[in-house]
């Protein structure tokens, strides 16, 4: 039975999962903010939020809103899942195990200490982009510099890298409706995922790496084996793809922008910021779901137990009440802060410190060699259910004198 | 101590009342009859007993009602002396020199407040509860001592506010089952908790799984001192900006930073992202984030400066920015 909204919302026929909005997002994104903060979504019957306050109200009430029911479509609980869930898919007390074992293994100062061995890649392949002048962003250097120094920092085996980057499109896409994208994802999804669980193995992980850290955890009884090889699989799945988009869609919106370009140039130290404003303006994770525990009321709109919520993240990321009337610009002097390109409150990205420092490193070695950077092609979108990223951004570069 | 002294006000003890099993509570007034100036809940004042004792108490009157302050002392038979001295010498009609009222224990704005009290933690409790209450916000205390005698205020509570207070008396129930009252976090909802150190030393610990800025403590035995950082706004230098910004006590220090227009990247501002570290480079960070490991924060070299301050008695800290 398709659910029935309630009567006091809006409805629209639009989806969020059409090839053409996917490729274009922000017309449908706008027509949805200013439809309300919340909206029916009549092809899939669900309550599509796009406005910043909203959106950052669903993801602090992680009790009202709980992550429990998946964060696809579906309500896990109610079939079997592809997969035991993780910790994405769970709530308190059950989240806060894994999540207290997650942050002392990624915290500030372990996070400091990658700076170090992630500098020279970032810096190699920059000295080697920058003498070929003219490049493809993603294929040459956004998924190459995440899959050399992250898998290494995770500890897992050189054997069953190639699986990293189709497994994290199955778990990314699966947060969407089941289409012919999700389809596509999954085509050697048994293959993927078994690549990955064994990788994600203690005795296939280093002993320096995150992996055993949280393994060692088991050890001191914190965590279950089963809950440690589901860490390790969530750093895996969670780290590479969003950290591949967010270094394309950065680099993206400088190359369109000579003016920011020069900016950073002038002072690489901005890199940070650059990032930042990109995360917001271009979000790699655009769009996922919550599911309701009990009936309650979001932007004036009565909404019941059990529903189903589609979060837009990268609509309030753009939410001209929260970013101004500007929101839609690039703008490195912005304060992005705040913005819920990594979610909000129990679930923001844990992961986040390492992704921003990737991010920062590659954009800085770019900075300091690179005078201009323009385009060179027209940007390919990538057709994903919940990322946004591109298969292909062509640019030139002239090198600094 | 003449800084102190210039800022005490003689009070008349109005009344002294046994409430509770070596519990007595003193109503003070001013000389003239004036009122009092107003207070926020959480408040305290610093009592001198004599020549040398300053003691700290919390307000557990009303702060609608500025006619007079009430505060309740426990007679503690092994503390420094202070409270046996009021037990034994504090007579109605009495003289004692107060400070003004300062608040190191402010109650911020949320939706749903759980109050936890310990014994006599319950009296800063007080004023949070009337406040609580008439703004409307969706609260419970949970309220534990020895025995029913020994609770100050307990049925009065109890009579006031009828079910959202659970009284929980060691010698009738057992004690209080903080694992079953903060085993499952609550969005939106803030733990106030006063009582003895071993009580809060176990609120802290399981408000580990809450969300950052979630527990709010005081540890009312004697360590009012300890707290004073909350209480008073301190200077921060920043370094490569050549700058100083003064934090107030309702401001963080990255807002204050942000302020004066240095960028600092940060992203929840609530202490558990760790987006917002930032380099000390003197001074005693006091670290209120959820994120920086313990040799971090002994070290003292790195601050989430969205809710970290500065330490008691450090009125200075330089950061790298």
């Amino acid at each position: 039975m398709t659910p029935s909204p309630t009567a006091d919302v809006t409805s629209l026929p639009d989806d969020p999962f059409s090839v053409a909005n996917i490729t274009d997002p922000y017309p449908m994104l706008t027509r949805l903010r200013e439809n309300g903060p919340v909206t029916w979504l009549e092809k899939y019957g669900v309550y599509a939020v796009a406005g910043f306050e909203e959106v950052y109200e669903v993801l602090t009430d992680f009790e009202t809103y709980c992550s429990s029911g998946g964060l696809g479509p579906h309500d896990i609980r109610e079939d079997e899942g592809w997969r035991p869930p993780s910790i994405l898919e769970s709530d308190p007390p059950t989240h806060t195990v894994m999540r207290r074992a997650l942050t002392g293994v990624i915290n500030p100062s372990t996070v400091r200490a990658l700076r170090e061995p992630f500098t020279p890649p970032a810096e190699e392949l920059a000295d080697e982009l920058v003498t070929r002048g003219e490049f493809d962003v993603v294929k040459d250097l956004a998924e190459k510099y995440p899959l050399r120094v992250f898998p290494d920092a995770v500890g897992i085996p050189e054997d069953g890298r190639e699986h990293l980057l189709p497994y994290g499109n199955m778990v990314f896409n699966a947060f969407g409706p089941k289409n012919e994208i999700l389809d596509r994802a999954f085509a050697n999804a048994d293959e993927h995922s078994a690549a990955i669980m064994q990788n994600c193995a203690r005795e296939n992980l280093d002993s320096t790496g995150f992996g055993a850290r949280i393994w060692d955890r088991v050890h001191d009884g914190m965590l279950t084996p089963e809950q440690a090889t589901l860490l390790v699989r969530a750093l895996l799945s969670a780290g590479v793809d969003t950290t591949v988009f967010g270094i394309g869609n950065t680099l993206k919106c400088l190359s369109q922008s000579p003016q920011a370009w020069a900016t950073l140039r002038d002072n690489p130290a901005l890199a940070k910021f650059a990032v930042d404003e990109a995360l917001r303006l271009e979000s790699p994770f655009q769009k996922f779901h919550r599911t309701t525990t009990a009936a309650g009321t979001l932007g004036g709109v009565d909404i019941p137990a059990n529903s189903k919520i589609l979060l837009l993240t990268g609509a309030a990321n753009r939410d001209p009440r929260q970013w101004h009337d500007n929101a839609d610009d690039y703008d490195i002097e912005r304060r992005a802060s705040g913005h819920v390109a990594f979610g909000m409150g129990l679930h923001q990205c844990v992961g986040q410190p390492i992704a921003r420092l990737e991010m920062e490193l590659v954009l800085k070695a770019l900075a300091t060699r690179v005078e201009r950077i323009e385009p060179a092609g027209e940007p390919v979108p990538i057709v994903h259910n919940s990322l946004r990223g591109f298969e292909s951004i062509p640019v030139k570069v002239v090198p600094r004198s | 101590m003449s800084v102190l002294r210039a800022r005490t006000r003689e009070v008349v003890v109005d009344r002294v009342e046994r409430v509770a099993e070596d519990v007595v509570s003193l109503v003070l007034v001013n000389p003239d009859g004036s009122p009092f100036p107003a207070w926020e809940p959480g408040s305290h004042v610093d009592l001198h007993l004599g020549e040398e004792h300053v003691r700290q108490y919390s307000l557990c009157s009303s702060p609608t009602d500025l006619s007079h302050l009430r505060i309740a002392v426990l007679n503690v038979p092994d503390s420094r002396g202070g409270s046996r001295w009021v037990h034994e010498n504090i007579r109605p009609r009495d003289t004692v020199p107060i400070s003004e009222p300062r608040n190191n224990f402010p109650i911020k704005d949320s939706r749903k407040y759980l109050f936890l009290a310990g014994g006599i933690g319950i009296t800063p409790i007080i004023p949070m509860i009337e406040w609580a209450h008439a703004a409307g916000k969706e609260w419970q205390l949970v309220y534990g001592g020895r025995s029913r005698d020994s609770m100050a205020f307990g049925d009065r509570l109890r009579d006031e506010y009828g079910d959202r207070v659970r009284l929980v008396p060691e010698d009738e129930s057992g004690r209080m089952d903080l694992q079953a009252i903060l085993g499952l976090p609550r969005a939106h909802m803030l733990v106030y908790a006063c009582g003895p150190t071993g009580m809060l030393r176990t609120v802290e610990d399981l408000c580990m799984g809450w969300p950052p800025g979630a527990l709010h403590t005081e540890k009312f035995a004697a360590t009012a001192l300890g707290t004073a950082s909350a209480a008073e706004p301190f200077d921060v230098d920043l370094v490569r900006s050549g700058k100083t910004v003064r934090v107030p006590t309702d401001r963080t220090i990255l807002e204050a930073v942000e302020d004066v227009g240095v960028r600092v990247l940060s992203s929840c501002r609530h202490g558990l992202c760790g987006t917002c570290e930032t380099t000390v480079v003197s001074g005693d960070p006091e670290h209120r984030d959820a994120v920086l490991p313990q040799q971090d924060r002994d070290s003292g070299d790195m601050m989430m400066i969205c809710v970290s301050r500065a330490a008691a008695g450090c009125r200075r800290l330089a950061l790298d920015l």
